[in-house]
């Protein structure tokens, strides 16, 4: 076996997520790389959760699949929803204390947790790592190699180590999946979130303030357990309208800040997001979209909020928006984002959504690939004297439309933003020829940016690059189209997307040229990135594969109506 | 330290009303920053200035030091803002009572709650005097505004008793009629370690003009303990604006400061965060957190 999917259910606050990334973790010391996919319900108790983790040996894995080969049940629930997700020869391993009812000729391994851990005088949570440990001797992976991510996930006196070797030894599974070692350099497992929190720091993020809202919270949680470490600061304010207004300000005053949110927080920022455009305040809103409208599904997926980030804001300014597809481009991205900030003098949105928030994923990253790019910022009364701007002007007209951006403190400068339209000193007007030189300077850093993300990869190319068929989408499908198209055994050209503003339109125009069909996958019901493709590429789509049910694709749905709308 | 001279007129053109009450506050805002500078308690480049949105906002081009023209309601989010990134900063925000009170009021109870070190100018006119005279937070019953011909409906809120029952740690009333009175109280909030609130009372000569009737009624309190929150609270609530000015006021409206005392700034707490936050674009390595994730 090079491939397995182990599904593990139970009620909110059982623990199910938790086991779902410690098998990842125990998976990546064996060689094997993990997607691990989170499904959970807005309550803390009650209802039911599971996480699917699919392993491929030595290969990177971007999706679950939806069919398993073992269910591990902290309860019946868990049984009874997803039995027929097993697949053949497929086992379960469950709680004999909680579950009774088994499905007829299915492989069973029955361990009395409950007893066990009420023997002890233990929390029910500890269930979880006896039934791991009856699930390692299933699979065949080495006892040893959950005893150490144990140890490192809960420190060395925990009793879920005892625990897990217990499941291990008690369990007499009727059969094994013999995993064997991959050859494969262990790897850590994270969430896209953490990828974003980990990239924002890299580039220098020294201020991060988000107001709590799934599937955005995490990076918060992250930062703020971080925050000591690296003497930064993460900070929960009253509400998203304080959260951005400061975070303005914190920019203003010279700190590298972030915000982060999901579509409904994004909307009371929107109005401060359009004085970042007006005042050229660096800043990052990291979006993570989860369905709408309203509260919509708030532990859910979609990609919902695509024509409202390119939209939000009143007025006419440039803007950034980027749409990693997995957890390493999430790194690489966050980072990106926060350094065409502060270069261009921006608002930058990282697009994502609850799928890649939230999933744990093993991953590559090379913290080496990411620098931090100041921009045009001047600390001191000798550079801006270099530069020959004593008088210095905030908004002084330049070539690429950036202007020199001292921060305040500075001897003898002083620094004027403005909301108000503004002269080039930062005072208000209401002058036709002054307001007509602003709007032209703001908007003439778009060529600019236009060139810089080039640079940076802002269309990508996956499969058959001669292919004449092609599909093409942007954000967190990647993972599933990439799977399918493993899945097909190719067929197909796939072209994500990464930038979505300022559009890529001539990259895309290049690739998706002379393909015979152009298929959008999107998770939403309205596909606006067909319109895009319209209308910046000026190609039409053929068909679309869209899904808003707040499930992410799988592949192996995903390729049957790839191939039935590329056939059809 | 060395007294740098800024010239602290920017020299724009002043667009308030002949009269306002602003020219008031303005002046007596530039004075005092000038006896802070001359006196070398405060040098101007630590001072940055942040402007609401209404008459009173303007004021940010009329000084020449560093400002940022927040949005509506949005004076105390980006005051904090900027106090986070830089501690070495003073920043001093200029807020309308519709902006502050009305648009903004949440920020305004979170701020003092926090005890923000910041302080906010409350530029009290009782109307949204930009947009022609409507009724804001502080517009008294009956008062007849433009979207309220036949009187606002609704009781007045107290800016001083809010600030004071929210955690602010220093409170004060003063009239922008009385120049020296502004000056002295303006330098001690500056000064102050904390959420600092100034509630001026405001003149508007054209929809509500307090001028005469505050003249009468204002009176200015000297020795009393501003230790005491029972006692700030007591003054706080003398504070009666009849809806049409009618003279001799009913009340007479005390200003001075009413509360100062000293109390753990929210960033205290943020022990782990050395030196500014701005200006600082090192990069870091994030190799340990992910070795840990393995
Ligand atoms: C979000 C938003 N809503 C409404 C306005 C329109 N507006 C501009 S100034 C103002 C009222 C100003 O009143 P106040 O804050 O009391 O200031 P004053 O003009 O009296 O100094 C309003 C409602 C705005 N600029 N922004
Ligand atoms: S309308 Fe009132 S507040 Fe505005 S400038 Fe005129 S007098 Fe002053």
């Amino acid at each position: 076996m090079r491939q397995v999917s182990v599904l593990f259910g139970g009620a909110a606050g059982d623990g199910v997520r938790g086991s779902g990334r410690l098998l990842a973790r125990i998976m990546s010391r064996y060689g094997w790389r993990s997607f691990v996919y989170d499904d959970y319900q807005s309550l803390i108790r009650g209802g039911h959760n599971f996480s699917i983790v699919t392993s491929r040996k030595d290969e990177k894995v971007l999706a679950h699949w939806s069919r398993v080969d073992a269910v591990v049940a902290l309860n019946q629930d868990t049984i009874d929803k997803h039995k027929d997700r097993l697949r053949e020869n497929g086992v379960i391993i469950y709680d004999a204390d909680r579950a009774k009812k088994l499905p007829q000729g299915v492989a069973t391994v029955a361990v009395n947790a409950s007893t066990i851990v009420r023997e002890k005088r233990l929390a029910p949570i500890y269930r979880n790592a006896l039934l791991m440990g009856a699930l390692l001797k299933v699979l065949g992976v080495p006892l040893e190699e959950g005893l150490k991510v144990y140890e490192k996930a809960f420190g060395p006196e925990t009793p879920n180590k005892q625990l897990l070797q217990q499941g291990y030894t008690l369990a007499e599974p009727p059969v094994s999946f013999n995993l064997s070692r991959g050859s494969a350099q262990p790897l850590p497992v994270l969430t896209g979130n953490e990828a974003v929190a980990l990239g924002l720091l890299r580039a220098g993020l020294k201020v991060y303030l988000a107001y709590p809202m799934t599937p955005s919270t995490s990076i918060l949680h992250t930062l703020a357990a971080l925050q000591d470490r690296y003497g930064v600061l993460a900070y929960q304010p009253e509400n998203e309208i304080s959260v951005i207004n400061m975070a303005l300000g914190a920019a203003y005053a010279g700190a590298r800040t972030a915000v982060g949110t999901s579509g409904g927080g994004f909307a009371l920022m929107t109005e401060a997001f359009s004085l970042a455009g007006q005042s050229e305040t660096p800043i990052v809103v990291v979006v993570s979209q989860r369905p709408g409208p309203a509260t919509g599904v708030p532990t859910y997926t979609a990609q919902g909020d695509l024509a409202f980030v390119l939209n939000a804001g009143h007025g006419e300014f440039p803007r950034v928006v980027l749409a990693p597809g997995d957890v390493e481009e999430a790194f690489y991205m966050a980072a990106d984002a926060l350094n065409l900030a502060w270069k261009w003098q921006v608002p930058v949105v990282l697009l994502i959504d609850k799928h890649l928030s939230e999933s744990p994923t093993s991953v590559e990253i090379d913290e080496g690939r990411v620098t931090v790019e100041e921009g045009k910022v001047v600390r001191s009364r000798e550079e801006l004297e270099r530069l020959g701007l004593e008088a210095y002007k905030r908004y002084l007209i330049t070539g690429d439309g950036v202007s020199p951006m001292a921060l305040p403190g500075i001897e003898g400068v002083v620094v004027k933003a403005n909301s108000y339209e503004h002269d080039e000193w930062g005072l208000t007007t209401e002058d036709p020829v002054e307001i007509s030189r602003m709007v032209d300077k703001r908007m003439s850093k778009l060529p600019h940016i236009v060139e810089d993300l080039r640079a940076r990869g802002p269309v990508r190319v996956w499969g058959d690059a001669g292919s004449r068929k092609a599909v093409v989408s942007w954000g967190s499908t990647k993972g599933a189209i990439l799977e399918a198209l493993r899945l097909m055994g190719g067929g197909f050209k796939f072209v994500q997307v990464r930038v979505l503003a300022p559009f890529p339109g001539e990259e895309v125009a290049r690739e998706l040229e002379g393909a015979d069909v152009v298929v959008d996958v999107e998770n939403n019901r309205t596909a606006p990135l067909a319109d895009l493709v319209r209308l910046h590429a000026g190609v039409r789509v053929d068909g679309r594969v869209l899904k808003y049910d707040g499930r992410p694709f799988t592949p192996d749905e995903l390729a049957a109506r790839l191939s039935e709308v590329m056939e059809g | 330290m060395s007294v740098v001279k800024l010239k602290l007129d920017t020299g724009y053109k002043i667009t308030w009303c002949p009269g306002c009450g602003n020219f008031g506050i303005l002046a007596a805002f530039k004075r005092a920053l000038q006896e802070l500078f001359d006196e070398g308690r405060v040098r101007p480049e630590e001072i940055v200035v942040v402007g609401g949105i209404g008459c009173h906002g303007n004021i940010i081009n009329y000084i020449n030091v560093n400002s940022f023209g927040a949005l509506h309601g949005r004076v105390l989010p980006v005051l904090q803002g900027i106090k986070l990134a830089n501690p070495r900063l003073r920043p001093v925000g200029f807020a309308g009572d519709g902006d502050m009170l009305d648009e903004g009021i949440s920020h305004f109870i979170h701020a003092a709650k926090r005890n923000a070190d910041v302080t906010v100018i409350l530029h009290d006119n009782h109307n949204f005097a930009l947009t022609t005279s409507q009724k804001t937070a502080t517009s008294p019953r009956g008062f007849k505004g433009r979207s309220t011909p036949m009187g606002n409906p609704e009781e007045p809120l107290n800016p001083d008793v809010l600030a004071l029952t929210s955690g602010a740690t220093f409170v004060a009333r003063t009239f922008a009629r009385d120049i020296g009175h502004m000056t002295r109280v303006f330098k001690e909030a500056i000064m102050h370690r904390g959420f600092a609130f100034v509630h001026v009372l405001q003149p508007c000569v054209t929809w509500f003009d307090t001028s005469k009737y505050y003249r009468e009624a204002v009176y200015k309190v000297e020795g009393n303990d501003t230790s005491s929150l029972e006692e700030a609270l007591e003054l706080a609530r003398r504070f009666y604006v009849d809806p049409g000015l009618r003279l001799p006021p009913r009340e007479r409206i005390p200003i001075g400061v009413f509360y100062r005392v000293e109390r753990p700034v929210y960033s205290d707490s943020f022990t782990w965060v050395r030196g500014p936050l701005a200006g600082d674009y090192s990069p870091v390595s994030v190799g340990k957190v992910l070795e840990e994730l393995v």
